[in-house]
């Protein structure tokens, strides 16, 4: 693929700034951020439309519930008439945003509105994972790295342990065992249907993916002789790894950024549906996609819908983090680290 | 040149080899093997030998970036190795160490100004001081004033080693180790780079260590050279005499190998046999002796002690003298 090279710099540019000239002039990072962006409004704009729009609650079923409809009321929750006269099929959707616009699911419930609501959850845990497996990360990378010895044996083997259980084995279990009973570390308690615990478990599978090239690159630059000359000039500890080391990793850490978000946020969907992530009433996609496994067949769309948001989104942060690497460094294949 | 700044006492770093829960016999490399010397106020002493003797470990043992496995440090009465890590951190400004790479000694994130700086930041000196001085140093090592909020990426080799040289000299040391400090630059770059650190040494009254494989350069800038061979010093002398009369077999070839412009004499090369033995297995008697062409029975079975031989050390039994 042919890409424009960063202008020379003519006047003192920053490592940073040439690379975000870079990513600025590439279009994968601006088709990127511009669908990211839109799905976030969507997101946080959720309850107006839900209440100033639909005028419909989206967590409470509304089995009775009719919609005016091409001039006649009609029923959001159709009974069967085939067969024993079981069961009901929802509203399809109707294409219109004040009413409707997905259709319902079995429970009367608008799928446009959950959709957004959905979006909102699966992004925030998302994004707070993948941020919370960073942090880690960092954190452990640079005192493993730095101090090797002893901790950096002790932090790598439990790194180890994790890094053996297959991630969705290990999310799923943690899962299945916190929801019950929610987490108590001391006097802080996570309550069981709390979207922290989500968060947290998601969060924790993942560090051992990040936090061992993180460690791995702080073990070669603390070898660095910019590092060295700073040990020469009497540094402390927390000066080198603060001055030093630590702006040399961040661009990688960037680069894990989006790739982390799109990772935690599969997990999540993954979890919710299975029933064992965000808990009903509340939304997610995977819950929806759940939701919608039941009428797969009459109403498609519930399922599908959800599942294309994710899909997207999914790719949209592969793309930006594939336009952050590029930026950063030409050269660096972090992704082989995944 | 009458106090002694430096006063190295066989001094020793060996590395063991390998786990510790594997390894109960502990194979060790002696890196640097017992190297005494002293050096004096103003002086430069040249250490010289092929890759692995040793003389980069030697340099950084000298500034205290690497342990001392034993033996003595003594830096103007202060025994560096006794010394804990933050009782060296006040003395550090009275050292300082150049390295090699001009490429990797600058954090490729800062501003070239900062990374002058930073010396005196970690010394805590004000920020309006730091400034003058950074611009104060930078004209010292030929760099323009506004070079000052450029990156490294924008310099080349031979401009990053004067920025090198800029930090070493914020702290104003006494002593500075430099470690193949022209080795990756041009020909033409080292030139300047030497006159540079000439200039220096004459200004500020620096004493020198210069470490380097080139013997030409050391030539140039030492007063005295050592040479090393497998982590021990072989022969200890000043530079005119090594160089016209050296007196250690491996000098004797190392010179050799170093191509003349005045042929006018005819030198015959010594072209040594083998390479560099594995200093894990050092060989008995004289280190040196597998691969030496004057080589007797006494040099397999008794190892050469470093004696004083006129005006030079030698550790040969048979030195040409």
């Amino acid at each position: 693929m042919k890409r424009r090279l960063p202008v020379s710099a003519e006047k003192s540019d920053s490592p940073g700034r040439i690379a975000l000239r870079t990513l600025v002039s590439d279009k994968r990072s601006w088709i990127a951020s511009i669908f990211l962006i839109f799905i976030a409004i969507l997101a946080i704009f959720a309850p107006v439309y839900a209440h100033n729009i639909a005028h419909t609650d989206p967590f409470n079923s509304s089995l009775n519930a009719t919609i005016h409809l091409h001039g006649k009321d009609v029923p959001v929750l159709e009974q069967s008439t085939g067969g024993l006269g079981l069961g009901v099929t929802p509203i399809g959707p109707t294409w219109n945003f004040s009413k409707y616009f997905l259709g319902s699911d079995n429970q009367g419930r608008d799928v446009f509105a959950r959709l957004l609501y959905g979006g909102r959850n699966t992004l925030m845990i998302g994004t707070l994972a993948a941020l919370l497996t960073i942090i880690i990360s960092i954190i452990i990378g640079l005192v493993a790295g730095y101090w090797r010895g002893f901790i950096d044996s002790f932090l790598s083997r439990i790194l180890d342990v994790i890094w053996a259980f297959p991630v969705y084995l290990l999310s799923i279990s943690l899962s299945v065992v916190l929801l019950t009973s929610g987490l108590s570390i001391g006097p802080i308690h996570v309550g069981a249907g709390s979207l922290a615990l989500p968060i947290i478990i998601i969060g924790l599978v993942y560090v051992p993916y990040v936090a061992r090239p993180i460690r791995g690159q702080v073990l070669a630059l603390r070898e660095r002789e910019f590092v060295r000359a700073a040990v020469g000039s009497g540094a402390k500890n927390s000066t080198i790894i603060f001055r030093e080391i630590l702006p040399n990793i961040f661009p990688s850490v960037l680069v894990f950024v989006p790739l982390m978000i799109a990772l935690s946020m599969l997990t999540e969907s993954a979890l919710s549906f299975l029933s064992i992530g965000v808990q009903p009433p509340a939304a997610s996609w995977g819950t929806i996609i759940n939701d919608g496994l039941g009428l797969l067949y009459t109403r498609p769309v519930v399922a599908f819908a959800p599942g294309f948001m994710i899909v997207l989104t999914a790719v949209a942060l592969n793309l930006l983090g594939d336009a952050v690497r590029d930026a950063l460094d030409p050269k660096a294949r972090l992704r082989g680290a995944l | 040149m009458t106090k002694i700044l430096l006063d190295v006492v066989n001094v020793t770093k060996t590395y063991t080899i390998g786990s510790k829960l594997r390894n109960k016999s502990k194979d060790k490399v002696h890196a640097v093997n017992d190297v005494s010397f002293h050096l004096m106020q103003g002086e430069t002493l040249g250490i010289v030998g092929e890759s692995g003797c040793g003389k980069s470990t030697l340099g950084r043992m000298l500034v205290s970036l690497e342990e001392i496995t034993s033996g003595t440090v003594d830096f103007d009465g202060h025994n560096l190795g006794k010394l804990g890590a933050r009782k060296i951190r006040p003395l550090r400004k009275r050292f300082q160490m150049i390295f090699q790479d001009p490429y990797a000694s600058l954090n490729p994130r800062r501003q070239i100004g900062k990374i002058i700086e930073e010396p005196l930041r970690i010394q805590g000196v004000s920020r309006e001081e730091r400034r003058k001085r950074a611009m104060e140093l930078l004209e010292k090592v030929g760099l323009d004033a506004n070079s000052y909020s450029k990156y490294p990426h924008e310099f080349s080799g031979g401009q990053r080693q004067r920025v090198v040289i800029a930090r070493a000299l914020a702290l104003n040391p006494e002593l500075v180790v430099a470690d193949e400090p022209v080795s990756a630059l041009d020909v033409s770059i080292q030139a300047q780079i030497l006159n540079l650190f000439h200039d220096l040494q004459e200004e500020f009254g620096l004493t020198y260590i210069f470490i380097a494989h080139d013997l030409g350069v050391v030539r140039h800038v030492s007063d005295r050279i050592a040479v090393m061979y497998l982590g021990k010093i072989v022969e200890l002398a000043g530079a005119d005499s090594l160089y016209d009369s050296p007196a250690h077999p491996y000098s004797q070839a190392l010179l050799s190998a170093n191509p003349r412009m005045d042929t006018d004499e005819t030198s015959t090369r010594i072209i040594l046999t083998g390479d560099i033995p594995n200093p894990i297995n050092r060989p008995s008697g004289c280190s040196f002796h597998p691969r030496c062409p004057i080589a007797k029975d006494k040099c397999r079975s008794e190892e050469p002690p470093l004696v004083q031989i006129g005006i030079r050390q030698v550790a040969c039994h048979f030195p040409t003298i």
